[in-house]
């Protein structure tokens, strides 16, 4: 009986996947780790190099979309790569959480790169602990 | 069908024989993109999680070595549901011409990002040559 409870909260098991811890996986950029527990979520991305103004994050009930662009660098004329590595250009990219989150409670930080999204659970959908009485 | 889907790769960096690492942290070759201009040739390489103190550049002869430690934001009381990424230091090491002139050589991290400027020595600008008659 237990077994089924915890299936209702981890989705990704079945449909995710990246979930094996290899670095030898190929995404879609950026690449983004998610964090989850009873109350609330943490998505992690990196985007080096990228303006905040440029990053787009909104909420809608259990989905969270990620969307912006990354300039690549000014060339002017007489420039040349050698090399070409990073990617650049727009990117938008959607995630289903197993829960509802409420979206006046999220908060966005961005630092060194990492864009780091924290995401409580809707108030009303938060397991609640439930005293049993004994008679 | 062409599959549109723009693929990246962090690449780890294999462990050099017989070289022990004092830190605990996976290392990656950073991605970088280098631009010869006229004057300078700049190296744009991501290194998320670094900031200015923790990067880390040296010249030795004509080999420059890029060495970035991450500044670890660890999440507690949460379980990893999904992993597309580890985080670890960055290393890179490339190998100059002479016609960079080392003693000008700048470097800048903001967000991320590190931009390193390698001025070209003067005699290396090419020079435009004007061609007159006779």
């Amino acid at each position: 009986m237990l077994g089924q409870f915890e299936r209702l909260f981890d989705p990704f098991m079945s449909f995710s996947p990246f979930l094996r811890r290899g670095i030898t996986n190929r995404v879609e950029f950026p690449p983004y780790n998610v964090w989850l527990a009873d109350d609330s979520a943490v998505i992690t991305t990196e985007l080096p190099g990228v303006n905040p103004e440029d990053i787009d994050v909104s909420v809608a009930n259990k989905t969270v979309t990620l969307s912006g662009f990354r300039k690549a660098e000014e060339i002017q004329k007489g420039d040349a790569y050698h090399r070409r590595e990073r990617w650049t250009g727009n990117f938008k990219k959607s995630i289903e959480l197993p829960f509802s989150i409420d979206g006046k409670k999220v908060t966005a930080t961005f630092n060194r790169g990492i864009l780091k999204i924290d995401l409580p659970r809707v108030e009303e959908e938060k397991p609640k602990k439930i005293t049993i009485k004994s008679e | 069908m062409q599959d549109n889907t723009r693929e990246i790769l962090k690449k780890e960096a294999g462990t050099p024989e017989g070289i022990e690492r004092t830190r605990d942290e996976k290392i990656f070759i950073p991605a970088v993109d280098i631009i010869e201009r006229p004057d300078d040739i700049i190296i744009i390489s991501d290194v998320p999680g670094c900031d200015e103190n923790s990067v880390d550049i040296t010249l030795e002869k004509n080999i420059l070595t890029i060495n970035a430690q991450v500044i670890k934001d660890n999440i507690v009381d949460k379980r990893l549901v999904l992993n597309e990424y580890e985080v670890g230091d960055f290393q890179r090491v490339f190998t100059l011409s002479s016609e960079v002139d080392r003693d000008k050589i700048q470097a800048k991290v903001k967000n991320g990002l590190l931009k390193v400027i390698l001025p070209k020595a003067a005699q290396a600008k090419s020079r435009k040559i004007t061609v007159t008659t006779e």
